[in-house]
């Protein structure tokens, strides 16, 4: 007990005087993970909503697979990002691996069937109340997709922070590709593990604090999105449920 | 009167074969421009499944449809889909589907707006409209468009008397406003069917039992002589 009191009051210590170590790594941790969300956002947004719009043969089993996708550890894409990168594989040419590069391809494919997924399914659900108004404008299903992405662009904002969320707040994935390089590569999850496992506890917990906040700031920042719609609109269908964890 | 519309022996399924839906069955009936037609009929005797054939937005499963390639047509849902933008854009948007520049739109839907009596919520968000404020910018997007063929799918069926009135008289408007407007409206509402229809189809489990003018359609001795099952209709309706 005397332990974690000392080591969280240590830990407040570290945060509040802006510890040089602890800044660069969650400054790094920011990067990547924005960097990973913007990569998986540009693509996830459209296809996502494509896929909420589009009739075609085999989309059952296109929408199974990325909903499997969901749940594939961040270790699991990892390793495959690894196998991809690594000298022997078949981008080893660009030779990423061990760099900010590698952290922000191997995020991006984590949080891309996030994206894809809820996308999906906000813009079919729009589909199946307005999609028939815009079909008898004239708009076939690429700019339909698209048109009731924009008009559904409160909520998938929201998708957006919990694709951020699950990236910022996974280890497994960035641990494999990255290799926790100290002043490279190590984000603050990798760097938790690590100073967990040295025994540097103070500065484990600063990490994990100034994580949680980030985490409980994109929340917030959800609840506020919702509520604000809530009021612009006077009270609208509810946000698909967004809850993040670290 | 030039033929607008047209299906032969059209029908449409849905779900599959084995544990499908017949929507429509054998329908086949010729719609001539100037024409007002409702269709009516119970719950799921296949009117909106019909409007929705008529305008495109459906395929039929067996038969044809065929429409005059040269009359532009818009729709009116029960409850209108009106995008986070507003009034004015939501009209415009009409029109920039169809192929408009949206600085030219805008103008458009300036003065389509006028014709709805909404110029002066023009840039209020379209999401804080009521609803029968929200069905009469539907009608200025058909305004804008220009369109010469109406569907309306009972677009006054949500909406309180007052707005009701409203919308029903401004469909009248559209429809004496320019010459050959055809209108083709599904509507439970019989006073309103004849009010605005000059001809009426009866649907029944999918297939059409009657097509009869309007005249005729409320003239209960020709009614229960030739079409019994729209009379009773008709009669349980009016109850």
């Amino acid at each position: 007990m005397t332990t974690f009191s000392e080591s969280a009051a240590t830990a407040l210590q570290l945060v509040a005087a802006l510890d040089p170590t602890l800044v660069s790594i969650v400054w790094r941790s920011l990067a990547v993970s924005a960097s990973a969300c913007a990569l998986a956002c540009s693509l996830g947004l459209v296809l996502g909503a494509w896929l909420g719009v589009a009739r075609f043969a085999g989309r059952a089993a296109v929408l199974t697979l990325l909903n499997t996708f969901l749940a594939v550890p961040s270790v699991v894409v990892g390793l495959v990002v690894y196998l991809l990168l690594s000298r022997s594989g078949p981008l080893g040419f660009l030779g990423w691996l061990f760099s900010f590069k590698a952290m922000v391809l191997a995020q991006a494919l984590l949080v891309l069937p996030v994206v894809a997924a809820l996308t999906r399914q906000v813009v079919e659900d729009a589909e199946t109340l307005h999609g028939e108004q815009l079909a008898s404008l004239g708009a076939g299903a690429l700019l339909r997709s698209l048109l009731l992405a924009w008009d559904e662009r409160f909520a998938l904002l929201t998708v957006v922070l919990a694709a951020f969320g699950r990236a910022i707040s996974e280890v497994g994935a960035v641990m494999l590709v990255g290799g926790n390089v100290e002043g490279f590569t190590r984000v603050m999850t990798t760097a938790i593990a690590l100073e967990t496992s040295k025994g540097d506890l103070p500065l484990a917990l600063g990490l994990g604090l100034v994580l949680l906040a980030v985490v409980l700031s994109l929340n917030a920042l959800t609840s506020l999105i919702r509520r604000w719609r809530e009021r612009e609109e006077g009270g609208t269908p509810a946000l698909p449920a967004l809850g993040m964890s670290l | 009167m030039s033929v607008v519309l047209e299906t032969l022996d059209a029908a449409v399924r849905y779900g599959t074969r084995a544990r499908g839906v017949q929507a429509l069955d054998g329908v086949s009936l010729r719609v001539h421009a100037g024409e007002r037609v409702a269709l009516v009929g119970a719950n799921g005797c296949g009117k909106s499944t019909l409007l929705r054939l008529l305008h495109g937005l459906l395929a039929p499963t067996a038969g044809a449809v065929l429409r005059d390639p040269d009359t532009t047509q818009a729709m009116l849902f029960q409850r209108p889909h009106l995008m986070r933008l507003s009034v004015q854009s939501n009209v415009a948007l009409g029109l920039w589907l169809r192929g408009q520049r949206w600085s030219q739109a805008q103008a458009l839907a300036a003065q389509a707006l006028q014709r709805v009596g909404l110029e002066a919520l023009a840039a209020r968000s379209a999401h804080k409209l009521s609803g029968g404020q929200q069905q009469r910018v539907a009608l200025a997007r058909a305004w804008a468009l220009e369109a010469r063929v109406l569907f309306l799918d009972e677009p006054t069926a949500s909406l309180d008397p007052h707005a009701k009135r409203e919308v029903e008289a401004l469909v009248g408007d559209y429809a004496r406003a320019r010459a050959n407007t055809t209108l083709v409206f599904a509507s439970h509402n019989l006073g309103q069917v004849k009010r605005l229809a000059s001809r009426v189809l009866y649907l029944e489990q999918g297939r059409m039992l009657a097509d009869l003018s309007v005249q005729d359609f409320f003239d209960s001795s020709v009614l229960s002589a030739h079409h019994p099952q729209a009379h009773a209709f008709v009669k349980g309706e009016s109850v």
